[in-house]
């Protein structure tokens, strides 16, 4: 489940479990979360958990409410993010997905007409197009294809010898359509080269391949399509 | 023009890199155009037996359908292969729950389901749940189907952007399944076809783990050579972590297929006419 955890000043004040579909935000007493200062307006926010998903929605408060200093009106709240009223934080903390001990907690599941949550209405007295909504954070890198060393492709015969060729995509076609083409494939362990299309195999070091993925090793040379190149790890 | 010659199909599928078991299942029917795709769930091996049931039932019955009547005839303003889609996948939702009743390890199983029939230059599309089918035309990719999820729900009510979607935390959630049910609403729709087109059935072990730029620049890049194509998609998702079974049907088209013209309708005789 996830929780806010309030905090003035770099002291954790309480931890609040995002237990029920709204969980509101305010100076009155009637609020789940009462932060009793004159910053907060009395109904400030109120935080809207659908399943594992919660949303941040100013209710029209005074003094804005602010995640990780931007202004928001609506915000749909991601691991980590800090809600700012007044001079207090509430930090955003949904790990489920890592403390899920359970299995199956990626499995595909049925949601069935009983236990539909109702989704709550988006802020209705507002323009939709006035809302732009924040940049969400980039999505996770995909594991090391990033951090793994850049390899290249030298032209060694032909018109274009001497050219060179960066293998930074997650595939790189090479060779003529129609006549030859095969395929390096840029993978976390490595550059594989395949045969797509074509009568004859490429060949690697002077062995024809066959239908299967050969990985390439720094200073291979491949022959396709009458030209030869050499692959190599940049540096 | 036949069939199986104006469409190359390729399929593949693994357990990931989590997963012990395979509850994906894929069939295809090349003499008729048919190929169909589920993605099974339910606790210990039910969920194999679901999407396993579904596309064998599904297969067998069309097969038969198909071998009486051609697709394209027309029974009433429907087709043949829309009547006999519809009313396949009701009954074989039927037999799901129904094992799914009678048999107590199968109890809660159920599937989601995409599945295809291409005929006279057109394919029916058929789906439950969150198993898609996407179009690679012209260099762009495009999705041809609309999951039956919690999150297309929030998406299509403007509570969430598509581009927030992504970091939600309430993947996975369908709102529609086979077998789950004593009755079903599969959503069917028409598209047209062209040659050259590559389609992509593919379980959300795929779309999960894979960008939709990466899957447009791998159909782009490899459609010459569609088992590799296949591969590769798997080697993308399985790299990226693999954490769901995954499953891919690839079909080019390399002609156009007309229906015959004694069999078809003035609009597909018009069609063929135009161009000749």
């Amino acid at each position: 489940m996830a929780k806010l955890i309030l905090s003035m000043d770099n002291l954790v004040l309480k931890d609040i479990g995002l237990d029920k579909e709204r969980t509101t935000i305010g100076r009155k007493p009637h609020n789940d979360i009462q932060i009793d200062n004159l910053a907060i307006s009395g109904e400030h926010a109120v935080v809207i958990t659908i399943l594992n998903d919660s949303f941040l929605e100013d209710l029209g408060s005074t003094n804005g409410t602010f995640v990780n200093g931007q202004a928001v009106k609506k915000h749909f709240l991601q691991n980590g993010d800090t809600i700012e009223l007044g001079k207090y934080r509430l930090k955003y903390v949904n790990d489920a997905p890592a403390a899920a001990s359970a299995p199956d907690f990626e499995r595909t599941m049925i949601l069935r007409p009983g236990q539909t949550v109702k989704p709550a209405a988006p802020v209705s007295d507002e323009p939709p197009r006035a809302q732009t909504p924040p940049p969400a954070p980039p999505p996770p890198a995909p594991p090391s294809t990033a951090a793994s060393p850049v390899g290249a492709i030298k032209v060694l015969t032909g018109g274009n010898a001497g050219k060179e060729l960066e293998l930074t995509k997650s595939l790189t076609t090479l060779g003529k359509p129609g006549v030859q083409v095969a395929v390096i494939a840029r993978r976390p362990l490595g550059y594989f080269i395949t045969h797509v299309e074509g009568a004859s195999f490429p060949i690697v070091n002077g062995q024809a391949l066959d239908a299967q993925p050969r990985k390439l090793i720094d200073h291979d040379i491949v022959e396709l399509a009458g030209t030869k190149m050499e692959f190599f790890i940049k540096s | 023009m036949d069939i199986a010659n104006a469409l190359e199909i390729a399929t593949q599928t693994s357990p990931g890199m989590v997963r012990s078991h395979n509850e994906d299942a894929v069939l295809t029917l090349p003499a008729y155009g048919f190929v169909v795709l589920a993605d099974g769930m339910g606790g210990y091996n039910a969920g194999e037996v679901a999407s396993g049931m579904a596309t064998a039932v599904l297969g067998s019955e069309l097969e038969k359908a198909f071998a009486t009547k051609s697709p394209q005839t027309l029974d009433g303003n429907r087709t043949w292969a829309q009547v006999q889609l519809e009313a396949e996948i009701k009954r074989t939702n039927t037999s799901i729950y129904q094992a799914a009743q009678s048999q107590p390890q199968y109890a809660g199983m159920g599937t989601t389901l995409v599945c295809a029939v291409f005929y006279d230059n057109k394919v029916t599309v058929a789906h439950i749940g969150d198993s898609r089918m996407y179009r690679h035309r012209g260099g762009e990719l495009a999705c041809i189907t609309r999951d039956h999820s919690l999150l297309e729900e929030q998406i299509s009510a403007g509570i969430i952007t598509r581009e927030q979607a992504r970091h939600s935390q309430n993947k996975n959630l369908v709102t529609r399944a086979l077998g789950v049910d004593p009755t079903v609403e599969p959503e069917l729709h028409d598209h047209d076809v062209l040659p050259g087109d590559v389609y992509l059935l593919c379980s959300d072990g795929l779309n999960d783990m894979v960008e939709d730029e990466e899957i447009s620049m791998t159909l782009g890049a490899l459609s010459a050579n569609l088992p590799v194509c296949a591969d590769q998609l798997i080697g993308q998702a399985n790299d990226n972590g693999g954490r769901d079974n995954v499953s891919v049907i690839l079909i080019k088209v390399k002609n156009a297929f007309p229906a015959a013209r004694n069999g078809g309708s003035w609009w597909s005789r018009f069609w063929a006419w135009l161009t000749k």
